[in-house]
Formats: C-alpha cells, sequence, structure tokens
C-alpha cells in the first residue's frame, strides 16, 4: 500500500536542508515558498532518502484571494506519496519558478496551468496557451471568469 | 534498418529533465490561428438554415420525378462515401457501425474516404470547439457536390452536455448546412444507419431542374 | 556532388486519417527524418473541469463518462472513489466486485481498440481493427444487460453501482471468458511474430526507464519500459487486494514492448474477471447514501490505473452540493510529455505507429 508521507514529517526534513522554505505544514501536506519550489523539488527527487522520481500532477486552484499550486510527489523505490502547495496571494499576476527542468512531465501541465488559471511559471520553455487558442481572452478556470455575452439565436426567436 | 536499443533518443540526444526550446515560427503559426478562430467565433453566431427540399402540400402528390432524376438519385444514394471525420465519442460508434456487426458496407458506405476530394458525405461526429472550427469548414469547402452532412450526436446537433461550455459550438450547424440530425448521447450505430437511411429518402427526391446538394 | 536539403515544417492534423482523433502535430523533417515535432491540442477541449463546478456530485459521473470515451468505466470508477473518500462511504463488498468485473472488462476493451488502431496505423489497413472490434462488440452487450449503454456508461455511482446485474448477465459472462483467450491467441498469432510488426516496431521510438519516470509515464507506457509499477498492486482500491494477477513488463521501451504489453494485460485482465465471478457472493450493491451530497470541506485524490496509465480526480469541497474544484489527472494528456523524446530521429512512418503505440485518447488529453 503506499504510504503517504505526513506534511509534518516531510516538513521537518526539507526545512533542515532548506531553512526558509517551509511555510506551514498539515497532515496532508507541505506548503512551501514560492522561489524555493525548484530547488526543493530538485532535492527530493535526487535524494537517496526520498528519491520522489515520480511527478503525479501539477495543479492549481483559485481560493477567490488566493491561488495555491499543488504537487503531488510519488516514489516509485520507496513506494510512498507526498503533496507539496506553494501558495500565491492575490489575483494579479501569479507567478512561481517553473519545475519543468526538474521533471520532464511537469512541462505541459504547466501550460495548461497557465492557459486555465493565469499562473506564470518563469522558466518553462515554453510558455503558451495549449487548450484554448491564442487570442482567448481570459482565463477561462478562474471563478471570476465571465464569457462574453455571445447573442445565439434560436429559429423561433427568443 | 533498425537501431540497436543502445543508442537512444536519436541525433540530438536525450536530455531528459531539459526541453528542446520551441522554435520560433510557432508563436506566429499560433497567432494566426488564433486570429481566423476569432474570426470564425464572432459570424458564425447564426446558424446555417437547414436545406430542405420543400415541396408545397398541395402539390406533394402529383410531382413525379423524371427518369434521369430518378436514376441520378439512384447511383448517388447507392454509393455515398463518408469523410473519415471523428471528433469525440461518437466516432467509436461510427467506427462500430463500419465493422462486421452493424455492417456500413451493405449501403455501399465502407469507403471512408481519408481526404474530403473524394467523399460525398461529411458525418460530424462529436463535440465540435470553436477552436477546431475553421478545419471543418475547410474540410467541408473541399468537397465536391453533391455533398451531404450528417450531424451525429447531441454534441454535434445543438452543443450537447456541453452548450454551456466556453469553447463548445453550439451546433454544427453554425460552421455547415446540415442534412440529418442524428441524436442519442452517442447514438447506436443502429440509429446512425436509420440516419442514414433518412438520407437516402432525401436523396430520392432531388430534381435536375432544382437546387443541387450542398449549394 | 552533395545535394542540398532544407528542413521543412509540415503539418499533420487536426484532420487526418492516422491520428487518434484531432491531434496536431507540426513535424520538422530533413527528408523523412524528423528533426523536430510540436504537439498542438486543444481542439477537443469541452472545459469539463469548468463544468462540473456547477454539477451536483452524481451528475458529474455524466461529464466523467466523455472523457476517455474508449474506456468509461475507469473513469467513472476514479471519480467515484475520491467523492467517497471525500465522503467517507465504504460501498459494499459485492458492488466493488462488479466495479471490479466492469473495469477489467473495460480494459480489454480498450487495449483491444489499441491494438486494432495500432495495426491500422502500420498498414494493416482494417483487418486486425475487425477482429478487435468483433470481441469488443461481445463485451458492449455485456455492458448494455448491466446498464444500458454501450460507450458511456455512466455504471457506477457514489457508494456502489447503479444496479444488480439481470440474470442473463452471468452465463453470457461465462461464455464469453471461455471464448476470449482462443481469440486473444489468434488475434496474437496474427501479430506478435509477424514480420512487417517486427522489422517496424522492434528497436523504434525507445524510451529508457529513467526517461519515462522523469517525464510522468505511467500504466502500459511505462510498465513497456521495464518500471514495474501499477497503482493496482502498489494502491490497491476496491477489492484488488484479495486478486492476483501478474504484471507484463518489457525490456527495451520500443514500440513492440507497448503492444505486447498491452496483449498480455488483457490476459491478465480475463484471469481477474474469472476470480471475481468465482468469489463474488450475494449482496447489496449500493450503500444507502443521501440524496444530494454535501461533503465536509476538504479535498481528496485516489489514484487508480486505468487502461492508458494513472487516471485520479483531484476534487475540492467547500461544503456545497457541486465540487469547488475538480482536476483530472489525464493518463494520455501527461503521457505525451514524452513526444518529443519519442519522435526525434527516427522517420514520418515511425512517427505515426509510434502515436499509435502511446494510445492516448483525445477526450482526457484535452478534456
Amino acid at each position: 500500500m503506499t504510504a503517504t508521507i505526513t506534511g509534518q514529517r516531510l516538513g521537518a526534513e526539507v526545512s533542515s536542508h532548506f531553512p526558509e522554505a517551509v511555510v506551514d505544514v498539515s497532515d496532508g501536506a507541505v506548503w512551501l515558498q514560492p522561489a524555493s519550489i525548484a530547488g526543493v523539488c530538485a532535492y527530493l527527487r535526487d535524494d537517496e532518502s526520498h528519491q520522489f522520481a515520480l511527478l503525479s500532477s501539477v495543479t492549481a486552484v483559485d481560493y477567490v484571494d488566493h491561488f495555491e499550486v499543488v504537487y503531488r510527489l510519488t516514489s516509485i523505490v520507496n513506494n510512498t506519496s507526498t503533496v507539496l502547495k506553494v501558495r500565491l496571494p492575490g489575483r494579479e499576476d501569479p507567478a512561481l519558478p517553473s519545475v519543468a527542468g526538474v521533471w520532464l512531465g511537469a512541462n505541459l501541465q504547466e501550460r495548461e496551468i497557465y492557459d486555465l488559471m493565469g499562473v506564470r511559471f518563469e522558466g518553462h520553455p515554453n510558455l503558451k496557451r495549449i487548450l484554448t487558442w491564442e487570442g482567448f481572452e481570459g482565463h477561462p478556470l478562474r471563478r471570476d471568469y465571465l464569457e462574453p455575452p455571445l447573442p445565439y439565436t434560436w429559429p423561433h426567436g427568443g | 534498418m533498425t537501431q540497436s536499443p543502445d543508442d537512444v533518443g536519436g541525433p540530438l540526444g536525450s536530455p531528459y529533465g531539459q526541453s528542446m526550446p520551441a522554435p520560433v515560427i510557432s508563436w506566429d503559426a499560433d497567432r494566426i490561428e488564433g486570429e481566423t478562430i476569432e474570426q470564425l467565433k464572432w459570424s458564425a453566431q447564426e446558424a446555417f438554415p437547414d436545406p430542405l427540399i420543400d415541396v408545397p402540400d398541395d402539390i406533394k402528390h402529383s410531382i413525379a420525378v423524371t427518369s434521369v432524376d430518378a436514376l441520378l438519385n439512384w447511383s448517388r444514394r447507392s454509393a455515398v462515401w463518408p469523410v473519415a471525420f471523428g471528433l469525440a465519442c461518437c466516432v467509436f460508434e461510427m467506427i462500430a457501425s463500419a465493422m462486421s456487426r452493424f455492417d456500413i458496407s451493405r449501403f455501399g458506405m465502407e469507403a471512408m474516404r481519408a481526404t474530403p476530394r473524394q467523399a460525398d458525405l461529411l458525418i460530424v461526429s462529436g463535440t465540435l470547439t470553436w477552436k477546431m472550427a475553421p478545419a471543418v469548414r475547410r474540410v467541408y469547402d473541399q468537397m465536391a457536390e453533391p455533398k451531404w452532412v450528417i450531424a451525429m450526436g447531441v454534441c454535434a446537433t445543438s452543443g450537447g452536455p456541453y452548450y454551456q461550455g466556453y469553447s463548445v459550438v453550439p451546433g454544427v450547424n453554425h460552421i455547415v448546412p446540415v442534412d440529418v440530425y442524428v441524436p442519442g448521447c452517442p447514438p447506436r450505430p443502429d440509429a446512425l444507419l436509420y440516419g442514414i437511411m433518412q438520407l437516402h429518402e432525401k436523396i430520392k427526391k432531388y430534381s435536375v431542374g432544382s437546387n443541387p446538394a450542398g449549394a | 556532388m552533395t545535394l542540398h536539403t532544407e528542413p521543412v515544417t509540415v503539418n499533420i492534423g487536426p484532420h487526418h486519417p492516422s491520428t487518434h482523433g484531432v491531434f496536431r502535430m507540426r513535424v520538422t523533417f530533413d527528408g523523412e527524418n524528423i528533426l523536430d515535432v510540436e504537439p498542438v491540442i486543444g481542439y477537443l477541449h469541452r472545459g469539463t473541469e469548468k463544468l462540473a463546478e456547477e454539477r451536483q456530485y452524481t451528475q458529474v459521473i455524466t461529464l466523467t463518462d466523455r472523457l476517455d470515451y474508449v474506456a468509461s468505466m475507469t473513469n467513472n470508477q476514479a471519480y467515484v472513489l475520491s467523492c467517497e473518500r471525500l465522503l467517507g462511504i465504504d460501498p459494499p463488498v459485492r458492488g466493488m466486485y462488479l466495479r471490479v468485473i466492469a473495469a477489467e472488462l473495460q480494459r480489454i476493451v480498450s487495449h483491444l481498440v489499441a491494438t486494432g488502431f495500432f495495426m491500422q496505423d502500420l498498414g494493416a489497413f482494417a483487418t486486425p481493427l475487425m477482429y478487435a472490434m468483433r470481441e469488443r462488440e461481445r463485451i458492449l452487450d455485456l455492458f448494455e444487460m448491466l446498464c444500458g449503454a454501450r460507450i458511456t456508461v455512466s455504471y457506477m455511482r457514489i457508494g456502489g453501482v447503479f444496479q444488480d446485474t439481470p440474470e442473463e448477465f452471468w452465463p453470457a459472462l461465462g461464455r464469453l471468458l471461455e471464448e476470449l483467450p482462443g481469440y486473444v491467441d489468434e488475434l496474437e498469432g496474427l501479430i506478435s511474430a509477424n514480420e512487417i510488426v517486427l522489422t517496424r516496431t522492434k528497436g523504434v521510438s525507445i524510451i529508457p526507464a529513467e526517461l519515462a519516470i522523469n517525464a510522468s509515464l505511467t500504466g502500459p507506457m511505462l510498465r513497456a519500459s521495464g518500471v514495474a509499477w501499477d497503482l493496482r498492486k502498489a494502491a490497491p482500491y476496491d477489492v484488488y487486494d484479495r486478486l492476483s494477477f501478474e504484471m507484463p513488463l518489457g525490456e527495451h521501451g520500443d514500440n513492440y514492448d507497448r503492444y505486447l504489453v498491452r496483449i498480455r494485460e488483457i490476459r491478465e485482465s480475463i484471469k481477474l474477471v474469472q476470480q471475481c465471478v468465482e468469489q463474488i457472493e450475494p449482496g447489496a450493491v449500493r450503500a444507502t447514501t443521501a440524496m444530494l451530497f454535501r461533503p465536509p470541506p476538504g479535498e481528496a485524490y485516489v489514484p487508480i490505473e486505468a487502461p492508458k496509465g494513472e487516471l485520479g480526480f483531484y476534487l475540492v469541497s467547500d461544503g456545497s452540493i457541486a465540487p469547488y474544484r475538480m482536476h483530472i489527472r489525464a493518463p494520455s494528456f501527461v503521457n505525451l510529455s514524452v513526444l518529443r523524446e519519442m519522435m526525434v530521429g527516427w522517420k514520418l512512418a515511425d512517427a505515426i505507429v509510434s502515436l499509435g503505440s502511446i494510445d492516448f485518447n483525445m477526450g482526457e488529453v484535452d478534456r
């Protein structure tokens, strides 16, 4: 059974190597400083005791006053999994470093987050819209996204 | 010739962990595509009127199609070749109708042409998004007349379960005129075959003097 | 005198007879050799994640069917498992066995379709596809007995499955399980030792194990590269901890290994269904639950082993009747990360076959 590494344990181990990185811990996750995410991820991927070589997913959630980017890591060798989160306060131009250099699998997923949520990833080799088209206005998955009113007409009026 | 399993990744190597930078050409191509999509979206808000063959009721029973028309219509409906145009889930019911159980070959239609220039019928199966709409229009324009369109599934008819979506065209009749609508999510292959038979009934009514199909 | 050549960029798709769904690639060629590949997706982006925020938890099940439209049962299973984790509901044992039967039958369907289309991309135009789809029709008849629909099934519910099996289901399933191994042998006999298949797919588009893990590959693509990772064994859900099966592994990670892993997984799935048929007991199939679910605020993510890889629904709830955020970890979308590394250096004909061997599904990639 995949053992989940609790936030408290992972937070303690991460803060011993990266003193300023851990912001908060809970049972389920560790919250990190945005600037430190790439370094912590590289450490967690390569370190002998962790070996989180598989990035299960990267996703983002729009809590109205802040954005949260969620990373799920899995270790195949140890059969463990854990969750990292990064909180980006405010709604104006949220940005954080990209982990596409650490895991190749983060490339397309970070483009999707940029497209649908508007979170920019610095250092990403190809940050373009991926699911909608260039010239699409707005970021559709945000909670305050308003679709421009389109005059759909039905044959019998109304 | 096959390469040995020892050289991996091809001539550019396999630098995993770093992606190769994007070629400059693709930004422009994406922007041009985006402009095409936005133009089509704002100009395709009204649906095309359905190309009905309108015969007034009082003379409906006294119109007879001439033998030339009958011959042309018979030859056209006996082998209507579809374009292999599948978008989403409905495509698997279309493929199932082309397989050995629900045999579409009995209608002469198993030759699903890869190119629209050799095809008569466009079966739009699946959800149409605004990003895909210019491609559908282009495929339809490349078909030679007479040509027909079947909207298969509720997504192609009206947007289906996704009609509220920000990226979904509410019915493929905003992009191309549709002759037969086959509802269902997805319609069974039998339902698609019934829709095709209804199209055959429609083809029987064409006459050389009136508008040709797909004009 | 040397020939002057220049790289040319060609657009493949989105409407193309060999791409699996509306997928587009911009490929830069030097003659026939591929120099660069850029996938362009989004032609089937329907906004499922946004629509799920407006639908109740049970209504979202119908949206999840249409993600990987070849394998709807496993989509339902992944979503329902995440909801049950969020709500703290345990389904009854018979419900779990029925879920596993449905999921494994669906895995057989998906791998048959993958093999059929893989062979179509190789050039055996529709003949292996006809063989594969013939078996698929029999399994879809079973699904129709279970829940009335062939493709978009919506069979699973939060707390179990929709309804118990009708009487004619078990004899039909028994007949299918007797005859299916023979049909799989017939299909494999046509393909596995075929000289053209071996020449064109052995050693082509190799993905080594480290690259596979780094690119977040899961499912048959990862196992074909030799990594023994299957969520049914590593993190068992439903009743997989009571069932025994093997995990077919590839050696090199080329196109041939990916095909072989899928054919062998069909056999393992047949064994799993047989074990379920022996072990299943009468009982309830669905836990008694509320009509309208209002989960406590929190989040849940239960990944499952879908036929294409690791599928999971990340659900965030704020206490209302609709999910606050639903994110779909789609295996096909993540498996496409490795496209460039897989194709650069090979030829145009190999590109199409490699796409077939990834076995992605645009409903999942674009959501």
